[in-house]
C-alpha cells in the first residue's frame, strides 16, 4: 500500500553515457496513487515493460529516483520493495501443487502457517482455482497457469503495487474478459494499485481508471479514458487510441481558422502567433461528417467505406492526406466525391505533434 | 477410404533391416550359440544347454564366484562415482557465467577432458598416482600419506574414483548447464518478486527443469561406469589382487585369457541384460517420480 513517485527517472540498456535519444525510457515524473488502477500502454518496444521492471526492481535505472510513499527505494532490491509482477507468460513451479504455488510468496516472507491458509484459501476462490488446491501444478491448461501466476501475485495482502506485464496474451479471447472483469473486481475488492502493460487498447481502456500513453520511451499523455479520447495530447495518442485513430492533417493555422490546401475550417479557439516546424489539425473520425458535395465544403475523393456494423466510416483522400470520417445514417454517396462537415468543438491543433491550448 | 498399396517402401527399409542384421543380430546370436556350448579348442564345440548360466550365478564355482564379486565391485564403483558427479557436476554447472568470453573459456576447459582418448586418461593417472615419479604420488607420500595404488586396494579405489571423476564430471555439468540455459528469464525474475532465497531457487526452479537431463546424465554415467574397461585396466591391470578386477576386465581374462568361450558368451549376455534392466528401471522410475500421484487424483476427480 503506497504511492509510487517517478522522479527524473530514465533508464538506458547500454548505460547512462549512451546518447539521450537512444534511452528505453527517456526522463518521466509522475505520480501513482494508492489504490488506483492504472494502464501502460504503448505499442511494442515503448519502454513500457522497461518502466515497470524499474518500478519492480529487476532493472535498476540509470537515471533518477523512485519513491514509494516519499522513502527513496531506487537502490532497493525486489524483496525489500515488496511489490508483486505477473509476467506475460505463466510462471509456475513444476514440483509444488497449486496451493503450495500460492503459498510460496508467503512461505518464503515467513507468513505463519494459518494465515497463509486463509490467504491462500481467498485468493483461489476469487480465481475459481478451489478444485485445483492438491493438484500439480504442471498438468493445467496455459491460462489455468496464467491464474496462478495472478493469484502469486495478488496472495500478499501487504504489497505496495501489483505489476501485471500484458499477462493475457496467452488467455483465449473469451476467458480474457472474464479475468479481466476479474481483476477489476479484485481491484475494488482488494484495494491495491495495480499497473497493467498492455498494448491493447480495449484492455486498457476497460481496466484502468488513468491510463498512461507510452510511445518512443516517453510517456506522451496520462489520463481518464474519455480525456484520451476527447483530448489527445500528442498526436500519437489520438492515432493509437480510437478505431480508427484520429486524423491528422497538416495545415495552416491563424487565429480562428484552419487552412487545408487553400480551403477553411473553423476552429473553437483562437490560435495566433504559432511558431512550429509542424503544425497539424486533428479531428476524430466520430467528428468530421461526409455529405453531398456542396460550394463551401472541404471536397474529398471516396476510396472506400468500411461497415463496422453499428457505424460506417469512409477512407477519404483530400490532395495528399488520408482521411476516415463517419457516413450518416442512410446516407448514400453518388459518385466519388463528397463534401466533408467538421465539427469544429472537436478540432484540435497539434505544433510539433503536441497539442495547443487556443485562448477562447 | 482406400489407401494405396506402394511395396517400394520395402526398398527404404531393407538396407536398415541388413544393416541392423549384420551389425547386431547376426554378433549377437553366434554370441548365444557359443553360450551354450563348450570348447576345447580346435574348433570344436560341444552342447552344454544352460550349464555355463547355472555356474554363473552360483556363488560357489570358480565362475560364478568370479563374476559375482565383480558384479558387485562394479555397482559400488557406479554408485561411488554417481553421487560424486551428479552434485559435483549441478555445482560446476551453477558456477558458471551465463555470459561473455568466460562462457566459451569455460566450455573449452570442461570439454577438455572429454576430448581425451581413454587409454590416454588411464596412462596420464598411472603415471600421475605413482609414488616415485608422478605428481600426485610423489606429494601425497611426501607429506605423510602412505599413497600406493599398486599395493593398496583403497588406494587403487581412490586412484580411479578420482580419474573417473576428473574424466567425466564434465559431462554432467555440461550437460546440467544446457538444462539451466533453457530456463526463461521470467523464472528467475518470479522468483526475485516472491522473494525466494538461493536455496528455493535451486529446488523450485533448477532443479525441476534440470530434471530430463539429469535423468540423461545419470543413465549415460551408470552405462558408461558399468562398462568400464580401458581406464582402470590401464592403471591398475585389476589389481591389486582382483580388488579393481571390473567385470569387463573379468570378461576379457576368462574370453582371450582362458579362451573359455562358452563362459565368457554366457557372462557377456547376463552382462549386457543386467545394463538393460537397469537402465530400464531407472528410466521408468525417473520419468514417473512426481507424475504418478497427480495422475491417479485426476482419474479419481
Amino acid at each position: 500500500m503506497a504511492r509510487i513517485d517517478l522522479v527524473d527517472l530514465a533508464h538506458s540498456y547500454s548505460g547512462n553515457d549512451a546518447p539521450a535519444e537512444s534511452f528505453a525510457l527517456k526522463p518521466v515524473t509522475m505520480t501513482w496513487r494508492q489504490g488506483g488502477a492504472y494502464a501502460l500502454l504503448g505499442p511494442s518496444g515503448c519502454g513500457k515493460t522497461t518502466l515497470l521492471n524499474l518500478i519492480s526492481g529487476i532493472v535498476t535505472p540509470s537515471r533518477g529516483k523512485i519513491l514509494f510513499d516519499g522513502t527513496d527505494i531506487t537502490q532497493a532490491t525486489t524483496q525489500k520493495r515488496n511489490i508483486a509482477q505477473v509476467f506475460q507468460f505463466p510462471v509456475i513451479y513444476d514440483t509444488m501443487t497449486v496451493g503450495e504455488n500460492l503459498a510460496f510468496p508467503l512461505k518464503n516472507r515467513g507468513v505463519a502457517a494459518p494465515e497463509i491458509t486463509a490467504r491462500v484459501r481467498q485468493i483461489a476462490d476469487l480465481l475459481d482455482l478451489t478444485p485445483y488446491l492438491n493438484r500439480k501444478a504442471t498438468r493445467l491448461t496455459a491460462d489455468a497457469k496464467q491464474k496462478i501466476s495472478l493469484g502469486r501475485g495478488l496472495v500478499r495482502s501487504d504489497v505496495a503495487a501489483v505489476l501485471f506485464d500484458e499477462p493475457l496474451t496467452v488467455i483465449d479471447p473469451e476467458l480474457k474478459w472474464q479475468l479481466r472483469s476479474k481483476l477489476k473486481a479484485l481491484h475494488r475488492e482488494l484495494d491495491l494499485t495495480m499497473i497493467y502493460v498492455t498494448h491493447d487498447q480495449t484492455e486498457a481502456l476497460t481496466f484502468a481508471d488513468t491510463v498512461v500513453v507510452m510511445h518512443d520511451g516517453r510517456v506522451v499523455q496520462s489520463g481518464t479514458p474519455a480525456e484520451l479520447f476527447d483530448k489527445p495530447a500528442h498526436t500519437f495518442v489520438g492515432y493509437f487510441i480510437g478505431s480508427p485513430g484520429m486524423n491528422i492533417v497538416p495545415a495552416e493555422v491563424s487565429g480562428r481558422e484552419a487552412r487545408i490546401g487553400g480551403h477553411t475550417i473553423a476552429l473553437k479557439r483562437t490560435y495566433d502567433g504559432l511558431k512550429a516546424a509542424k503544425i497539424e489539425i486533428g479531428v476524430r473520425p466520430e467528428f468530421v461528417d461526409i455529405v453531398a458535395p456542396a460550394p463551401g465544403l472541404l471536397s474529398a475523393t471516396i476510396e472506400r467505406i468500411d461497415d463496422l456494423g453499428r457505424v460506417r466510416f469512409a477512407r477519404v483522400r483530400v490532395g495528399d492526406a488520408k482521411l476516415a470520417a463517419r457516413v450518416p445514417p442512410g446516407f448514400l454517396p453518388s459518385g466519388d466525391t463528397a463534401g466533408l462537415v467538421f465539427n469544429p468543438a472537436n478540432v484540435h491543433v497539434y505544433a510539433d505533434s503536441l497539442l495547443v491550448e487556443g485562448a477562447a | 477410404m482406400e489407401k494405396t498399396v506402394n511395396q517400394k517402401a520395402w526398398f527404404l527399409v531393407l538396407p536398415v533391416f541388413l544393416i541392423v542384421a549384420f551389425s547386431a543380430i547376426l554378433p549377437m546370436m553366434t554370441v548365444v550359440n557359443y553360450s551354450v556350448q563348450d570348447t576345447f579348442g580346435n574348433n570344436q564345440f560341444f552342447w552344454n544347454g544352460v550349464g555355463w548360466f547355472k555356474e554363473l550365478l552360483d556363488p560357489s564355482t570358480d565362475l560364478g564366484g568370479r563374476f559375482l564379486a565383480s558384479v558387485g565391485r562394479n555397482l559400488l564403483f557406479s554408485a561411488i562415482i554417481l553421487a560424486i558427479e551428479v552434485p559435483l557436476g549441478i555445482v560446476v554447472a551453477l558456477s558458471m557465467p551465463r555470459q561473455g568470453w568466460q562462457v566459451a573459456a569455460c566450455l573449452v576447459i570442461l570439454a577438455l577432458p572429454l576430448l581425451i582418448p581413454w587409454n590416454v586418461v588411464g596412462t596420464i593417472w598411472q603415471i600421475f598416482g605413482r609414488p616415485d615419479i608422478g605428481l600426485l604420488g610423489y606429494v601425497l607420500n611426501r607429506i605423510g600419506f602412505n599413497y600406493n595404488y599398486v599395493a593398496n586396494e583403497l588406494d587403487a579405489w581412490f586412484t580411479i574414483i578420482l580419474m573417473d571423476v576428473w574424466h567425466w564430471t564434465s559431462l554432467v555439468a555440461l550437460l546440467c548447464y544446457a538444462g539451466l540455459k533453457s530456463i526463461p528469464d521470467a523464472y528467475y525474475q518470479a522468483a526475485q518478486i516472491d522473494g525466494a532465497s538461493r536455496w528455493a531457487v535451486f529446488k523450485a526452479i533448477q532443479l525441476p527443469k534440470m530434471n530430463r537431463v539429469l535423468l540423461i546424465a545419470v543413465l549415460l554415467r551408470f552405462m558408461d561406469s558399468f562398462m568400464i574397461y580401458t581406464e582402470p585396466f590401464v592403471v591398475t591391470g585389476g589389481g591389486p589382487g582382483n580388488s579393481t578386477t571390473f567385470i569387463s576386465i573379468e570378461l576379457v581374462k576368462i574370453a582371450l585369457g582362458q579362451f573359455d568361450l562358452g563362459k565368457a558368451a554366457a557372462l557377456s549376455l547376463v552382462y549386457n541384460l543386467i545394463i538393460l534392466i537397469v537402465c530400464w528401471v531407472f528410466y521408468t522410475v525417473m520419468t514417473n517420480a512426481g507424475t504418478e500421484r497427480p495422475a491417479k487424483k485426476e482419474g479419481a476427480a
